[in-house]
């Protein structure tokens, strides 16, 4: 087997981890909120921004920038929810993705304002690994293997808590779960807190191995909406799987033709196979 | 003659005359006013039927560079280019179209499609770095006041160019308004299997529809190539293009014909007015108040500024329709 | 566990547990309850018969608080309980059996049982619980592993009723129990009612079936067009004329 294109599909294999874990705090938030939130891409950018301003303007040590980051975002997430989605929950959609999409805009802009649109970099330099004779670069091995311990604590979080198996059934019947004791309104939050700190340790992961600026958010966006509804909108596992098989084909494709011309074919794909099955290749 | 009548009529002497009293610099916004009202007005033909596009981005890419191209390679006059553009963009529309009307692909999910489609443009632009020039754009290759080139220095040739686009475009919104399309498209957006049973052709009229606004938008687009002399796949193509193309339209107010024409010149109006007041060392400040005006804007007016003006107009009929 | 049931089932004279006072209650364009007034006491077990949009429904809602009353006072142990959200609801002992289950389909049986003991209060005593559920309802033990929505419409029943009971209420409110069922099944969900009646716990049945409700009811009440048109035991009731020429084909 070609080596090289060994090695595209292992990397493709890492890529996919962090962005599995982009989707599972998207579809967390739509399964259990029902709102699209545009701007979650822009979540990430601002947890980009806040890795590189803690540990390369302000010097902290990277893994504590890196919590702070993920609990800065999560609060964020939190604020969101508060002041943007709560008073528009029972909004037509339309209007909820304008007011999603007024955030996305307020928070590119308020970036460019504080940061510029320069590209900037933390400048870590993490060893590329070779094992096998293939090079496997350690930041991608690192991301995968935080986001498969990620997905993992938010699996045991879902299936053996209380507030976990509360936010798996308000996706399921959300008038009656009042019934039960059930704070609607707390769960909510929980869940926005959540989908932020997992936007926050996306881009925790991300900072170590691309440049952030403050249009990043445009790059992944649609790729992650792309995958969550491929998997199935809402559909955590779904959006697993669709999460690494989009990277396989992003990483192969990149290996045969251009990086850019992959993608095309990602997107192509995901057209096509709206056509043929809209509601995600595992759908409900 | 009934006051409206004579309102339109002002407005368009006053528009007319415009470029003969104003300086440079507000023939150039009004050119863009009227170019993204068009855009904008394109966009809210589908939109206002519930098939709203976030990826208008692809048929203004389209229309812009394919002109753009020909021209710079093989000399191809934009009057022929631009039409091609338009047909091409039409024809996008068209197969994208056909197999979500067909299968029903609505709501959500015909809007992720557009979105993925809005992409697949962007990146192809891009991908094809060697004869667009990739994300560093590309320049028509400029030859002075040419006709035949569709390239005029003199803002004035464009402010009539755009103006006549704007009002075609204007007549079109109405022309489907008014048609016997607007009540079947009406029809089709509340109830697609109602409307089916009563014989209206669901596909061919959002194909129709369709069609219609990715010619227009690939016209606008390759107006803006023409007069900016400049093609960027970002600017032209890239989602946040396309998501201003639905806010500004829904801002605006995508129900009335002159709703998307507002949410341009507001939308203009506020960009310039917050450069010049914070001056070229805020860059972004613009759009970080548009974002919350927008947010504040959906939790007050989800009809939109004309429809909200025209609320407050009427007396109180009841409770507003549930949304 | 003990302790629960004990309290719930002490002797004695049993003071009013759930008084409703002159409630009006609806929908935005829909009134449903006009001055309706009833009362529970401990212990007991009452039924609210009437037929099909008579706005019983509503009337566990507005108990339940998933439905504001326009007016009206609800108490429970004099205390007044308007305005209460549904989950705080819980907490003072009242759980609510909903209209047609409403089970969560894609959660396993145990899960649902799980988040019937959300509160705090149940939570400490989850165990012990859903140990006496499985007693009582031995077929959900059996496919506590499996999605809730497989399940048959009587075991749905079950498993809905076993949700309320993990919350440890003193006050169930049962919605419609035997609708979409067959009559054997019927007739095990209303046996059932008499096991947890004989438990100690007040109930408070909202039912069609005007026969099987009347076997196991200490009193019950007559719910048409949003009014109390009749009250009295279930003796009574049974004799009525109009009760049985109307609601019992007799």
């Amino acid at each position: 087997m070609d080596m090289f294109l060994l090695e595209a599909a292992i990397n493709g294999l890492l890529l996919a981890g962090v962005l599995a874990l982009l989707t599972l705090g998207l579809n967390l938030i739509f399964g259990v909120i029902d709102v699209v939130w545009i701007a979650y891409a822009d979540l990430v950018m601002c947890g980009m921004y806040a890795v590189y301003w803690l540990f390369a303007v302000y010097g902290w040590p990277l893994p504590l920038a890196f919590a702070v980051s993920v609990l800065g975002v999560a609060a964020l997430g939190m604020m969101v929810h508060v002041l943007i989605i709560a008073p528009i929950l029972s909004s037509a959609p339309i209007n909820q993705l304008l007011a999603t999409g007024g955030l996305l805009y307020f928070l590119q802009s308020f970036a460019t304002l504080l940061f510029t649109t320069d590209f900037r970099n933390i400048g870590v330099r993490l060893p590329i690994i070779e094992i096998g004779g293939i090079y496997i670069s350690y930041s991608r091995l690192l991301a995968f293997g935080v986001a498969l311990v990620g997905a993992t604590a938010l699996y045991l979080f879902l299936k053996r808590t209380y507030i976990g198996t509360a936010i798996r059934a308000i996706a399921q019947d959300r008038e009656i779960i009042g019934l039960m004791g059930v704070d609607q309104r707390r769960i909510y939050l929980v869940t926005s807190a959540i989908g932020g700190a997992l936007a926050g340790l996306g881009a925790c992961l991300l900072a170590l191995q691309y440049d952030v600026h403050p249009f990043i958010g445009n790059t992944f966006g649609p790729l992650i909406f792309m995958i969550c509804v491929l998997g199935g909108l809402g559909n955590m596992i779904g959006g697993f799987v669709a999460a690494f098989i989009i990277s396989q084909i992003i990483a192969i494709g990149g290996y045969y033709f251009s990086t850019e011309l992959s993608y095309v074919l990602a997107f192509m794909l995901f057209i096509v196979l709206m056509f043929i099955r809209p509601q995600g290749i595992v759908g409900r | 003659m009934n006051a409206r009548r004579i309102g339109a009529l002002t407005g368009l002497g006053v528009l007319l005359a415009l470029p003969f009293v104003t300086p440079a610099y507000f023939l150039h916004l009004l050119i863009q006013i009227l170019l993204w009202g068009f855009i904008y007005t394109a966009w809210s033909t589908m939109g206002r039927f519930g098939l709203v596009s976030l990826g208008h981005g692809a048929f203004m890419g389209v229309g812009a560079y394919v002109p753009a191209l020909l021209w710079n390679y093989y000399d191809v006059t934009p009057w022929l280019g631009i039409p091609l553009g338009i047909v091409l963009s039409a024809l996008l529309g068209l197969i994208i179209g056909y197999p979500c009307f067909r299968l029903k692909v609505v709501g959500h999910y015909f809007a992720l499609v557009t979105l993925a489609l809005g992409q697949v443009v962007l990146l192809s632009i891009v991908a094809a770095r060697d004869i667009t020039g990739g994300s560093l754009g590309m320049t028509p290759r400029s030859i002075g006041h040419s006709w035949y080139a569709l390239q005029f220095p003199e803002k004035r040739y464009f402010y009539a160019i755009a103006l006549l686009v704007w009002l075609g475009g204007l007549l079109v919104w109405r022309w489907i308004d008014r048609g016997i399309g607007r009540e079947a498209l009406e029809a089709i957006s509340d109830d697609e299997e109602a409307a089916a049973a009563v014989g209206i052709d669901v596909t061919r009229e959002k194909l129709r529809v369709t069609i219609i606004s990715a010619a227009l938008t690939a016209l606008g687009g390759a107006l803006f190539g023409q007069y900016l002399m400049y093609l960027n796949p970002e600017s032209v193509s890239g989602i946040g293009v396309s998501l201003q193309i639905v806010f500004a339209a829904i801002a605006g107010g995508m129900y009335a014909m002159l709703g998307p024409t507002v949410g341009a010149l507001l939308t203009i109006a506020l960009t310039e007015g917050l450069r010049v007041w914070f001056g070229a060392n805020f860059v972004g400040a613009a759009n970080a108040i548009y974002g919350i005006l927008l947010i504040l804007f959906v939790v007050f007016m989800p009809r939109g500024i004309l429809g909200w003006l025209e609320m407050a107009r009427r007396p109180r009929a009841g409770p507003a329709p549930a949304e | 566990m003990r302790a629960w049931r004990k309290f719930i089932s002490a002797g004695g004279p049993k003071p009013i547990m759930l008084s409703l006072v002159d409630v009006s209650a609806g929908y935005s364009s829909l009134r449903a309850l006009f001055g309706v007034s009833l009362e529970v006491a401990a212990g007991e077990t009452v039924g609210v018969i009437g037929p099909n949009g008579a706005g019983k429904t509503t009337l566990m809602r507005v108990i339940s608080g998933l439905v504001a009353a326009f007016a009206g006072a609800i108490t429970l142990d004099g205390r007044s309980i308007v305005g209460v959200p549904p989950h705080r609801i819980v907490e003072h002992g009242i759980a609510h059996v909903p209209e047609n289950r409403r089970l969560f389909p894609r959660l396993t049986v145990e899960d649902n049982l799980r988040i019937g003991a959300f509160i705090p209060a149940a939570r400490h005593h989850f165990a012990e619980q859903l140990a006496w559920v499985y007693q009582l309802f031995p077929q959900l033990r059996e496919r506590r592993r499996q999605p809730a929505g497989t399940l048959s419409g009587g075991e749905q029943q079950m498993c809905a009723i076993g949700r309320a009971l993990m919350s440890r209420p003193r006050l169930l409110l049962m919605d419609e129990p035997s609708a979409g069922l067959a009559p054997l099944v019927v007739q095990q969900v209303f046996d059932l009612i008499r096991r947890i009646r004989a438990e100690g716990l007040t109930v408070l049945i909202v039912e069609q079936n005007v026969q099987q409700v009347l076997e196991v009811v200490d009193r019950a009440y007559l719910l048409e067009v949003g009014s109390i048109r009749l009250a009295g035991t279930s003796t009574e009731l049974k004799n009525n004329e109009f009760i049985r020429k109307a609601y019992m084909g007799l």
